[in-house]
Protein backbone atom coordinates (compact mmCIF):
# COMPACT_ATOMS: atom_id res chain seq x y z
CA UNK A 1 0.00 0.00 0.00
CA UNK A 2 0.87 3.58 -0.88
CA UNK A 3 1.52 6.20 2.18
CA UNK A 4 -1.77 8.05 0.50
CA UNK A 5 -3.49 4.13 1.05
CA UNK A 6 -2.46 3.55 4.36
CA UNK A 7 -3.67 7.67 5.76
CA UNK A 8 -7.31 7.30 3.93
CA UNK A 9 -7.14 3.74 5.88
CA UNK A 10 -6.50 5.65 9.18
CA UNK A 11 -9.69 7.85 8.36
CA UNK A 12 -12.31 5.23 9.88
CA UNK A 13 -10.70 6.15 13.08
CA UNK A 14 -12.50 9.56 13.17
CA UNK A 15 -15.24 8.57 10.98
CA UNK A 16 -14.52 10.06 8.07
CA UNK A 17 -14.93 8.36 4.64
CA UNK A 18 -11.63 7.92 2.11
CA UNK A 19 -14.03 7.86 -0.95
CA UNK A 20 -15.17 11.25 -0.32
CA UNK A 21 -11.72 12.43 -0.26
CA UNK A 22 -10.92 10.93 -3.52
CA UNK A 23 -13.84 12.76 -5.41
CA UNK A 24 -12.24 15.01 -7.93
CA UNK A 25 -14.76 17.79 -6.31
CA UNK A 26 -13.23 17.34 -2.89
CA UNK A 27 -10.34 19.93 -2.47
CA UNK A 28 -7.71 18.27 -0.37
CA UNK A 29 -4.40 18.09 1.32
CA UNK A 30 -2.89 14.69 2.52
CA UNK A 31 0.23 15.01 4.61
CA UNK A 32 1.96 11.86 6.35
CA UNK A 33 4.74 13.21 9.11
CA UNK A 34 6.42 16.11 6.97
CA UNK A 35 5.82 15.05 3.86
CA UNK A 36 2.82 15.82 1.07
CA UNK A 37 1.54 12.74 -0.03
CA UNK A 38 -1.69 14.27 -2.08
CA UNK A 39 -3.58 17.76 -3.05
CA UNK A 40 -6.44 18.49 -4.93
CA UNK A 41 -8.05 21.82 -5.78
CA UNK A 42 -11.26 22.77 -7.03
CA UNK A 43 -12.04 25.89 -8.75
CA UNK A 44 -12.11 28.40 -6.05
CA UNK A 45 -10.10 27.07 -3.47
CA UNK A 46 -6.17 27.69 -3.90
CA UNK A 47 -3.99 25.29 -2.44
CA UNK A 48 -0.56 26.45 -1.96
CA UNK A 49 2.32 23.81 -0.04
CA UNK A 50 5.70 23.73 1.02
CA UNK A 51 7.60 20.88 2.42
CA UNK A 52 10.55 22.94 4.35
CA UNK A 53 12.31 20.01 6.09
CA UNK A 54 10.91 19.43 9.39
CA UNK A 55 7.59 21.20 8.90
CA UNK A 56 4.74 21.93 5.98
CA UNK A 57 4.04 25.51 5.05
CA UNK A 58 0.29 25.29 3.63
CA UNK A 59 -2.12 28.20 2.63
CA UNK A 60 -5.46 27.71 1.90
CA UNK A 61 -7.50 30.31 -0.29
CA UNK A 62 -11.13 30.62 -0.91
CA UNK A 63 -11.74 33.03 -3.57
CA UNK A 64 -14.11 36.24 -2.98
CA UNK A 65 -17.98 35.20 -3.10
CA UNK A 66 -17.04 31.55 -4.07
CA UNK A 67 -19.62 28.78 -2.30
CA UNK A 68 -17.74 25.65 -1.96
CA UNK A 69 -20.14 23.19 -1.85
CA UNK A 70 -18.16 19.99 -0.79
CA UNK A 71 -16.04 20.39 2.40
CA UNK A 72 -12.32 20.80 2.13
CA UNK A 73 -10.53 17.95 3.31
CA UNK A 74 -7.21 17.83 5.15
CA UNK A 75 -5.71 14.70 6.50
CA UNK A 76 -2.71 15.26 8.73
CA UNK A 77 -0.51 12.96 11.10
CA UNK A 78 1.84 10.19 10.91
CA UNK A 79 1.23 6.34 10.84
CA UNK A 80 5.11 5.25 12.34
CA UNK A 81 5.01 4.92 16.18
CA UNK A 82 7.25 7.84 16.23
CA UNK A 83 7.17 10.95 14.71
CA UNK A 84 7.03 14.98 14.96
CA UNK A 85 5.03 17.04 12.55
CA UNK A 86 4.73 20.53 12.49
CA UNK A 87 2.58 22.44 10.10
CA UNK A 88 1.82 26.14 9.73
CA UNK A 89 -1.40 26.42 8.18
CA UNK A 90 -2.87 29.80 6.92
CA UNK A 91 -6.41 29.59 6.16
CA UNK A 92 -8.45 32.60 4.07
CA UNK A 93 -11.95 32.84 3.41
CA UNK A 94 -12.14 36.36 0.82
CA UNK A 95 -14.86 38.20 1.30
CA UNK A 96 -18.82 36.40 1.02
CA UNK A 97 -16.84 32.91 0.28
CA UNK A 98 -18.24 29.68 2.63
CA UNK A 99 -16.51 26.89 3.04
CA UNK A 100 -16.19 23.61 4.91
CA UNK A 101 -13.03 22.68 6.22
CA UNK A 102 -12.86 18.89 7.45
CA UNK A 103 -9.49 18.53 9.21
CA UNK A 104 -8.65 15.06 10.26
CA UNK A 105 -5.63 14.64 12.54
CA UNK A 106 -4.77 11.13 12.66
CA UNK A 107 -1.77 9.24 14.74
CA UNK A 108 -3.35 5.78 14.70
CA UNK A 109 -0.16 4.17 15.51
CA UNK A 110 1.72 6.47 17.60
CA UNK A 111 3.53 5.00 20.99
CA UNK A 112 5.72 8.23 21.13
CA UNK A 113 5.18 11.45 18.84
CA UNK A 114 4.24 15.25 18.69
CA UNK A 115 2.05 17.44 16.37
CA UNK A 116 2.65 21.13 16.52
CA UNK A 117 0.17 23.14 14.40
CA UNK A 118 0.00 27.10 14.06
CA UNK A 119 -2.82 28.78 11.88
CA UNK A 120 -4.07 31.71 10.73
CA UNK A 121 -7.44 31.44 9.83
CA UNK A 122 -8.84 35.04 8.46
CA UNK A 123 -12.24 34.99 7.37
CA UNK A 124 -13.24 37.74 5.26
CA UNK A 125 -16.28 40.03 5.41
CA UNK A 126 -19.60 38.05 4.96
CA UNK A 127 -17.85 35.06 4.81
CA UNK A 128 -18.44 32.31 6.49
CA UNK A 129 -16.31 29.01 7.90
CA UNK A 130 -17.10 25.55 9.42
CA UNK A 131 -13.92 23.80 10.16
CA UNK A 132 -14.28 20.36 12.11
CA UNK A 133 -11.31 18.85 13.36
CA UNK A 134 -11.56 15.23 14.67
CA UNK A 135 -8.49 13.70 15.66
CA UNK A 136 -7.06 10.02 16.66
CA UNK A 137 -4.02 9.80 18.94
CA UNK A 138 -4.30 5.60 19.03
CA UNK A 139 -4.21 3.81 22.37
CA UNK A 140 -0.92 4.24 23.78
CA UNK A 141 -0.77 7.51 24.93
CA UNK A 142 2.15 8.77 23.78
CA UNK A 143 0.86 11.95 21.78
CA UNK A 144 1.86 15.51 22.53
CA UNK A 145 -0.47 17.65 20.57
CA UNK A 146 -0.58 21.45 19.90
CA UNK A 147 -2.60 23.81 18.10
CA UNK A 148 -2.25 27.20 18.55
CA UNK A 149 -4.68 29.03 16.53
CA UNK A 150 -4.96 32.99 15.09
CA UNK A 151 -8.54 33.49 14.45
CA UNK A 152 -9.79 36.57 12.80
CA UNK A 153 -13.44 37.08 11.94
CA UNK A 154 -14.11 40.30 9.80
CA UNK A 155 -17.51 42.23 9.65
CA UNK A 156 -20.50 40.37 9.51
CA UNK A 157 -18.75 36.90 8.88
CA UNK A 158 -19.57 34.16 10.48
CA UNK A 159 -17.02 30.85 12.32
CA UNK A 160 -18.10 27.55 13.88
CA UNK A 161 -15.40 25.60 14.93
CA UNK A 162 -15.58 21.71 16.39
CA UNK A 163 -12.66 20.33 18.14
CA UNK A 164 -13.69 16.50 18.47
CA UNK A 165 -11.26 14.02 20.30
CA UNK A 166 -13.56 11.26 22.07
CA UNK A 167 -11.91 7.77 20.91
CA UNK A 168 -8.97 6.03 22.30
CA UNK A 169 -6.07 8.19 24.29
CA UNK A 170 -5.12 11.82 24.12
CA UNK A 171 -1.88 11.72 25.50
CA UNK A 172 -0.88 15.54 26.24
CA UNK A 173 -3.32 18.22 24.55
CA UNK A 174 -2.80 21.78 24.71
CA UNK A 175 -5.34 24.10 22.45
CA UNK A 176 -4.54 27.77 22.41
CA UNK A 177 -6.51 29.83 20.17
CA UNK A 178 -7.48 33.59 20.10
CA UNK A 179 -10.04 34.14 18.07
CA UNK A 180 -11.52 38.01 17.44
CA UNK A 181 -14.82 38.79 16.25
CA UNK A 182 -15.76 42.04 14.44
CA UNK A 183 -18.72 44.24 13.85
CA UNK A 184 -22.03 41.93 13.41
CA UNK A 185 -19.83 38.75 13.34
CA UNK A 186 -20.40 35.63 15.00
CA UNK A 187 -18.11 32.77 16.21
CA UNK A 188 -18.78 29.96 17.92
CA UNK A 189 -16.28 27.59 19.22
CA UNK A 190 -16.60 23.57 20.77
CA UNK A 191 -14.53 21.31 22.06
CA UNK A 192 -15.28 17.96 23.13
CA UNK A 193 -12.80 15.45 24.39
CA UNK A 194 -12.86 12.75 26.11
CA UNK A 195 -9.46 11.70 28.43
CA UNK A 196 -7.80 8.34 30.43
CA UNK A 197 -4.83 6.63 31.84
CA UNK A 198 -2.51 9.73 32.74
CA UNK A 199 -4.11 12.08 29.52
CA UNK A 200 -3.51 15.58 30.10
CA UNK A 201 -5.58 18.02 28.34
CA UNK A 202 -5.03 21.99 28.88
CA UNK A 203 -7.64 24.30 26.84
CA UNK A 204 -6.85 28.50 26.68
CA UNK A 205 -9.95 29.53 24.42
CA UNK A 206 -9.70 33.31 23.93
CA UNK A 207 -12.51 35.26 22.41
CA UNK A 208 -12.23 39.02 21.80
CA UNK A 209 -15.70 40.64 20.57
CA UNK A 210 -14.56 43.76 19.64
CA UNK A 211 -16.67 44.86 16.76
CA UNK A 212 -20.08 46.37 17.32
CA UNK A 213 -22.88 43.62 18.05
CA UNK A 214 -20.91 40.68 17.99
CA UNK A 215 -21.07 37.35 19.29
CA UNK A 216 -19.65 34.79 20.43
CA UNK A 217 -20.18 31.35 22.29
CA UNK A 218 -17.71 28.57 23.81
CA UNK A 219 -18.62 25.78 24.48
CA UNK A 220 -16.44 22.77 26.10
CA UNK A 221 -16.75 19.30 27.11
CA UNK A 222 -15.00 16.99 29.05
CA UNK A 223 -15.19 13.63 30.18
CA UNK A 224 -12.18 12.31 32.10
CA UNK A 225 -11.48 9.00 33.99
CA UNK A 226 -8.92 7.30 35.74
CA UNK A 227 -5.88 9.65 36.00
CA UNK A 228 -6.72 12.47 33.65
CA UNK A 229 -6.46 15.43 34.32
CA UNK A 230 -7.84 18.65 32.50
CA UNK A 231 -8.03 22.44 32.71
CA UNK A 232 -10.03 24.86 30.53
CA UNK A 233 -9.40 28.21 30.59
CA UNK A 234 -12.13 30.29 28.58
CA UNK A 235 -11.59 33.52 28.65
CA UNK A 236 -14.30 36.44 27.08
CA UNK A 237 -13.48 40.02 26.31
CA UNK A 238 -16.88 42.06 25.70
CA UNK A 239 -15.51 45.75 24.10
CA UNK A 240 -17.80 46.96 21.96
CA UNK A 241 -21.80 48.06 22.11
CA UNK A 242 -24.14 44.94 22.07
CA UNK A 243 -21.37 42.36 21.99
CA UNK A 244 -22.78 39.58 23.66
CA UNK A 245 -20.83 36.38 24.90
CA UNK A 246 -21.24 33.11 26.43
CA UNK A 247 -19.51 30.18 27.96
CA UNK A 248 -20.74 26.91 28.83
CA UNK A 249 -18.14 24.55 30.08
CA UNK A 250 -19.17 20.78 31.53
CA UNK A 251 -16.03 18.44 32.63
CA UNK A 252 -16.97 15.32 33.85
CA UNK A 253 -15.04 13.26 36.28
CA UNK A 254 -14.72 9.92 37.02
CA UNK A 255 -12.63 7.28 39.56
CA UNK A 256 -9.22 9.30 40.10
CA UNK A 257 -9.30 11.84 37.26
CA UNK A 258 -9.39 15.70 38.37
CA UNK A 259 -10.50 18.89 36.68
CA UNK A 260 -10.34 22.44 36.62
CA UNK A 261 -12.69 25.15 34.81
CA UNK A 262 -12.10 28.93 34.85
CA UNK A 263 -13.89 31.18 32.80
CA UNK A 264 -12.69 34.72 33.09
CA UNK A 265 -15.36 37.43 32.16
CA UNK A 266 -13.62 40.96 30.98
CA UNK A 267 -16.15 43.44 29.75
CA UNK A 268 -14.83 47.03 28.71
CA UNK A 269 -17.76 48.16 27.43
CA UNK A 270 -20.90 49.45 29.22
CA UNK A 271 -23.01 48.03 26.58
CA UNK A 272 -21.64 44.75 26.31
CA UNK A 273 -22.82 41.73 27.80
CA UNK A 274 -20.97 38.01 28.83
CA UNK A 275 -22.24 35.19 30.55
CA UNK A 276 -21.16 31.78 31.74
CA UNK A 277 -21.60 28.74 33.26
CA UNK A 278 -19.30 25.91 34.48
CA UNK A 279 -20.14 22.51 35.79
CA UNK A 280 -17.36 20.48 37.00
CA UNK A 281 -18.01 16.85 38.92
CA UNK A 282 -18.95 13.46 38.65
CA UNK A 283 -21.81 11.95 36.51
CA UNK A 284 -25.20 13.35 38.12
CA UNK A 285 -27.20 10.93 40.63
CA UNK A 286 -30.44 11.99 39.34
CA UNK A 287 -29.33 11.02 35.21
CA UNK A 288 -28.00 7.72 36.84
CA UNK A 289 -30.68 6.95 38.66
CA UNK A 290 -33.19 7.95 35.62
CA UNK A 291 -31.77 5.64 32.78
CA UNK A 292 -31.27 2.76 35.86
CA UNK A 293 -34.84 3.06 36.07
CA UNK A 294 -34.65 1.78 32.58
CA UNK A 295 -32.90 -1.00 33.37
CA UNK A 296 -29.50 -0.03 32.47
CA UNK A 297 -26.68 -1.56 34.87
CA UNK A 298 -24.62 1.45 36.41
CA UNK A 299 -21.89 1.02 33.42
CA UNK A 300 -24.09 1.17 30.96
CA UNK A 301 -26.04 4.40 32.27
CA UNK A 302 -22.26 6.08 32.20
CA UNK A 303 -21.91 5.48 28.90
CA UNK A 304 -25.25 6.48 28.05
CA UNK A 305 -23.92 10.06 30.14
CA UNK A 306 -20.96 10.69 28.54
CA UNK A 307 -21.73 9.68 24.77
CA UNK A 308 -24.27 12.15 25.05
CA UNK A 309 -22.21 15.14 26.42
CA UNK A 310 -19.55 13.94 24.15
CA UNK A 311 -21.96 14.40 20.97
CA UNK B 1 -52.01 -13.91 45.84
CA UNK B 2 -50.02 -11.23 47.68
CA UNK B 3 -50.92 -7.72 45.88
CA UNK B 4 -48.15 -6.53 43.95
CA UNK B 5 -47.18 -3.64 45.74
CA UNK B 6 -47.16 -3.92 49.79
CA UNK B 7 -45.67 -1.32 52.30
CA UNK B 8 -46.01 -2.10 56.03
CA UNK B 9 -44.81 -0.24 58.83
CA UNK B 10 -42.95 1.96 56.67
CA UNK B 11 -40.39 4.74 58.43
CA UNK B 12 -38.12 7.23 56.96
CA UNK B 13 -36.62 9.68 59.04
CA UNK B 14 -33.58 12.15 57.27
CA UNK B 15 -31.86 14.73 58.92
CA UNK B 16 -32.84 14.11 62.13
CA UNK B 17 -36.57 14.27 60.76
CA UNK B 18 -38.89 12.23 60.40
CA UNK B 19 -41.06 12.16 56.86
CA UNK B 20 -42.71 8.96 56.50
CA UNK B 21 -43.79 7.42 59.80
CA UNK B 22 -45.65 3.71 60.04
CA UNK B 23 -46.91 3.78 56.16
CA UNK B 24 -49.17 1.18 55.27
CA UNK B 25 -50.50 0.77 51.73
CA UNK B 26 -51.27 -1.51 49.32
CA UNK B 27 -51.32 -1.60 45.07
CA UNK B 28 -52.99 -4.96 43.31
CA UNK B 29 -52.38 -6.49 40.33
CA UNK B 30 -53.46 -3.83 37.41
CA UNK B 31 -54.97 -1.19 40.02
CA UNK B 32 -54.24 2.11 39.77
CA UNK B 33 -54.08 3.62 43.00
CA UNK B 34 -53.80 6.83 43.73
CA UNK B 35 -51.88 9.03 46.30
CA UNK B 36 -53.23 12.43 47.58
CA UNK B 37 -51.46 14.92 49.70
CA UNK B 38 -50.57 18.21 50.24
CA UNK B 39 -46.43 19.75 49.61
CA UNK B 40 -43.92 17.90 51.79
CA UNK B 41 -46.69 15.06 53.03
CA UNK B 42 -43.98 12.09 51.81
CA UNK B 43 -45.72 10.95 48.55
CA UNK B 44 -42.73 11.51 46.75
CA UNK B 45 -40.61 9.55 48.98
CA UNK B 46 -42.71 6.98 49.04
CA UNK B 47 -41.71 6.30 44.96
CA UNK B 48 -38.42 6.90 45.76
CA UNK B 49 -38.07 4.08 48.56
CA UNK B 50 -39.71 1.76 46.19
CA UNK B 51 -37.66 2.95 43.68
CA UNK B 52 -34.66 1.95 45.39
CA UNK B 53 -33.01 5.54 44.61
CA UNK B 54 -29.75 6.54 46.98
CA UNK B 55 -30.59 7.95 50.26
CA UNK B 56 -33.67 6.04 50.82
CA UNK B 57 -32.83 2.78 52.48
CA UNK B 58 -36.11 2.92 54.46
CA UNK B 59 -35.33 3.58 58.51
CA UNK B 60 -37.91 0.91 59.46
CA UNK B 61 -40.44 -1.15 57.58
CA UNK B 62 -40.61 -3.76 54.70
CA UNK B 63 -41.34 -3.07 50.92
CA UNK B 64 -42.71 -6.08 48.94
CA UNK B 65 -42.70 -7.06 45.42
CA UNK B 66 -45.14 -9.98 45.12
CA UNK B 67 -43.82 -12.00 47.33
CA UNK B 68 -40.53 -10.35 47.12
CA UNK B 69 -38.99 -8.35 49.62
CA UNK B 70 -36.95 -5.30 47.60
CA UNK B 71 -34.80 -4.72 50.42
CA UNK B 72 -31.06 -4.13 48.90
CA UNK B 73 -32.08 -4.22 45.44
CA UNK B 74 -30.64 -1.70 43.27
CA UNK B 75 -32.98 0.47 41.12
CA UNK B 76 -31.63 -0.87 38.11
CA UNK B 77 -32.59 -5.02 39.51
CA UNK B 78 -36.00 -3.16 40.73
CA UNK B 79 -36.44 -1.58 36.98
CA UNK B 80 -35.50 -5.26 35.61
CA UNK B 81 -38.20 -7.01 38.09
CA UNK B 82 -40.64 -4.17 36.52
CA UNK B 83 -40.68 -1.36 38.28
CA UNK B 84 -40.65 2.08 36.21
CA UNK B 85 -41.17 5.69 37.50
CA UNK B 86 -42.17 8.76 36.06
CA UNK B 87 -40.29 11.69 38.22
CA UNK B 88 -41.78 14.41 39.28
CA UNK B 89 -39.25 16.45 37.75
CA UNK B 90 -37.59 15.05 34.88
CA UNK B 91 -33.89 15.23 33.88
CA UNK B 92 -32.38 16.84 31.12
CA UNK B 93 -29.72 14.68 29.21
CA UNK B 94 -27.29 16.65 26.91
CA UNK B 95 -27.00 14.50 23.45
CA UNK B 96 -29.38 12.12 23.91
CA UNK B 97 -32.44 12.02 21.75
CA UNK B 98 -35.66 11.80 22.29
CA UNK B 99 -35.95 8.14 20.37
CA UNK B 100 -32.89 6.82 21.93
CA UNK B 101 -34.39 7.46 25.37
CA UNK B 102 -37.57 5.79 24.38
CA UNK B 103 -35.56 2.39 23.47
CA UNK B 104 -33.60 2.18 26.58
CA UNK B 105 -35.11 -0.89 28.08
CA UNK B 106 -38.58 -0.28 26.05
CA UNK B 107 -40.32 -3.46 25.26
CA UNK B 108 -43.83 -1.85 24.94
CA UNK B 109 -44.88 0.52 22.37
CA UNK B 110 -42.34 2.27 19.46
CA UNK B 111 -41.21 5.63 20.24
CA UNK B 112 -43.59 7.39 17.68
CA UNK B 113 -46.52 5.69 19.19
CA UNK B 114 -45.80 6.34 22.61
CA UNK B 115 -45.43 10.28 22.00
CA UNK B 116 -48.43 10.01 19.61
CA UNK B 117 -50.20 8.73 22.70
CA UNK B 118 -49.33 11.57 25.10
CA UNK B 119 -49.99 14.38 22.62
CA UNK B 120 -46.81 15.46 21.02
CA UNK B 121 -46.23 14.85 17.60
CA UNK B 122 -43.38 12.33 16.74
CA UNK B 123 -41.71 13.88 13.89
CA UNK B 124 -41.65 17.16 15.37
CA UNK B 125 -39.64 15.05 18.15
CA UNK B 126 -38.20 11.95 17.82
CA UNK B 127 -34.99 13.08 17.07
CA UNK B 128 -34.63 16.02 19.31
CA UNK B 129 -32.32 15.68 22.58
CA UNK B 130 -33.55 15.85 25.83
CA UNK B 131 -31.69 19.16 26.79
CA UNK B 132 -33.01 22.53 28.02
CA UNK B 133 -34.48 23.42 24.85
CA UNK B 134 -37.75 21.20 25.62
CA UNK B 135 -40.27 22.77 28.12
CA UNK B 136 -41.08 21.28 31.13
CA UNK B 137 -44.52 20.19 29.76
CA UNK B 138 -42.95 18.45 26.62
CA UNK B 139 -40.46 16.95 29.34
CA UNK B 140 -43.19 15.34 31.79
CA UNK B 141 -45.26 14.02 28.47
CA UNK B 142 -41.73 12.39 27.11
CA UNK B 143 -41.06 11.26 30.71
CA UNK B 144 -44.73 9.37 30.50
CA UNK B 145 -44.08 8.25 26.84
CA UNK B 146 -40.99 6.52 28.32
CA UNK B 147 -43.34 4.34 31.20
CA UNK B 148 -45.51 3.79 27.62
CA UNK B 149 -42.40 2.11 25.99
CA UNK B 150 -41.21 0.20 29.18
CA UNK B 151 -44.38 -1.36 29.83
CA UNK B 152 -43.64 -2.07 33.62
CA UNK B 153 -45.89 -3.90 35.63
CA UNK B 154 -45.59 -1.24 38.40
CA UNK B 155 -45.54 2.40 37.57
CA UNK B 156 -44.78 4.97 40.00
CA UNK B 157 -45.56 8.18 38.63
CA UNK B 158 -44.71 11.37 40.16
CA UNK B 159 -47.16 14.03 39.48
CA UNK B 160 -47.26 13.12 36.08
CA UNK B 161 -49.74 16.06 35.48
CA UNK B 162 -47.89 18.60 36.99
CA UNK B 163 -47.35 21.64 34.12
CA UNK B 164 -49.33 20.21 31.70
CA UNK B 165 -51.80 22.54 30.05
CA UNK B 166 -55.76 22.05 31.94
CA UNK B 167 -56.99 20.60 28.71
CA UNK B 168 -54.52 17.73 28.14
CA UNK B 169 -55.24 16.52 31.32
CA UNK B 170 -57.68 13.95 29.73
CA UNK B 171 -54.81 12.73 27.94
CA UNK B 172 -52.87 11.90 31.02
CA UNK B 173 -55.67 10.16 32.33
CA UNK B 174 -55.65 8.14 29.05
CA UNK B 175 -52.26 7.23 29.23
CA UNK B 176 -52.49 6.06 32.98
CA UNK B 177 -55.68 3.85 31.94
CA UNK B 178 -53.56 2.57 28.54
CA UNK B 179 -50.94 1.16 31.03
CA UNK B 180 -53.69 -1.14 33.67
CA UNK B 181 -54.98 -2.41 29.86
CA UNK B 182 -51.45 -3.34 29.25
CA UNK B 183 -51.54 -5.33 32.49
CA UNK B 184 -49.83 -3.19 34.17
CA UNK B 185 -50.78 -1.14 37.98
CA UNK B 186 -49.57 2.07 38.93
CA UNK B 187 -48.80 4.10 41.82
CA UNK B 188 -50.31 7.20 40.95
CA UNK B 189 -49.13 10.32 43.19
CA UNK B 190 -51.08 13.62 42.18
CA UNK B 191 -52.63 16.85 43.33
CA UNK B 192 -55.14 17.23 40.67
CA UNK B 193 -58.43 15.59 41.49
CA UNK B 194 -59.60 15.01 38.12
CA UNK B 195 -56.53 12.65 37.32
CA UNK B 196 -57.29 11.00 40.86
CA UNK B 197 -60.69 9.97 39.83
CA UNK B 198 -59.14 7.48 37.79
CA UNK B 199 -57.89 5.78 40.18
CA UNK B 200 -59.20 2.33 41.66
CA UNK B 201 -58.20 2.97 44.75
CA UNK B 202 -56.59 6.08 46.35
CA UNK B 203 -54.53 7.01 49.61
CA UNK B 204 -54.51 10.18 51.49
CA UNK B 205 -51.24 10.76 52.77
CA UNK B 206 -50.72 13.56 55.40
CA UNK B 207 -47.82 14.38 57.74
CA UNK B 208 -45.86 10.94 56.87
CA UNK B 209 -49.10 9.00 57.40
CA UNK B 210 -51.94 7.00 56.17
CA UNK B 211 -55.19 8.34 56.91
CA UNK B 212 -57.32 7.04 54.88
CA UNK B 213 -57.59 4.80 51.91
CA UNK B 214 -60.57 3.45 49.87
CA UNK B 215 -62.97 5.16 47.19
CA UNK B 216 -60.74 7.60 45.27
CA UNK B 217 -63.75 10.62 45.65
CA UNK B 218 -63.64 10.07 49.30
CA UNK B 219 -60.06 10.70 49.39
CA UNK B 220 -60.27 13.58 47.06
CA UNK B 221 -63.15 15.18 49.77
CA UNK B 222 -60.63 14.19 52.35
CA UNK B 223 -57.67 16.14 51.13
CA UNK B 224 -59.73 19.30 49.71
CA UNK B 225 -61.34 19.42 53.13
CA UNK B 226 -58.09 18.91 55.60
CA UNK B 227 -57.57 21.13 58.32
CA UNK B 228 -54.04 21.45 58.60
CA UNK B 229 -51.81 23.79 56.35
CA UNK B 230 -48.10 22.42 57.62
CA UNK B 231 -49.50 18.72 57.49
CA UNK B 232 -48.33 17.41 60.80
CA UNK B 233 -50.34 13.93 60.62
CA UNK B 234 -52.42 14.60 63.84
CA UNK B 235 -54.22 18.00 63.00
CA UNK B 236 -55.82 15.76 60.44
CA UNK B 237 -56.23 12.58 62.24
CA UNK B 238 -58.18 13.85 64.72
Amino acid sequence: MSALDDMLAALSAVYADAVTLADARTAHLVVDSNAVVSRHAVPGVELRVEERGDRIVAELVVAHGAHIETPIHTCIGFLTPRGAQHIELRLRLEPLASATVLAHCLFPNAEMGSHTMDAILEIGAGAELRYMEGHYHGLAGGMKVSPRLAVRVAAGARYFSDFSLTEGRVGRLEIDQRIEVGENAIAEITARVSGRGTDEIRIRDELVLAGRASRGLIKTRIALAEDARAEVVSITRGQAEGARGHMDCLELVRDRAAARAEPIVDVSHPLAKVTHEAAVGTVDQNQLETLMAHGLGPEDAIDVIVTGILR
Amino acid sequence: MPPLLSIEHLAYRADGRMILDGVELEVGEQQIHALLGANGTGKTTIARIVMGCAGYAPTAGIVRFGDRDLAGLSVYERARLGIAMAWQEPVRFEGLAVEEYLRLGAHGMSPAECLHRVGLHPGDFLQRHLDKTLSGGERKRIELASILALRPRLALLDEPAAGIDMPSLDEIAQVILELRRAGGSVLLITHVEQVARIADRASYLCGGRILFTGDPGAAAERYRGRRCVACDGVTCAS
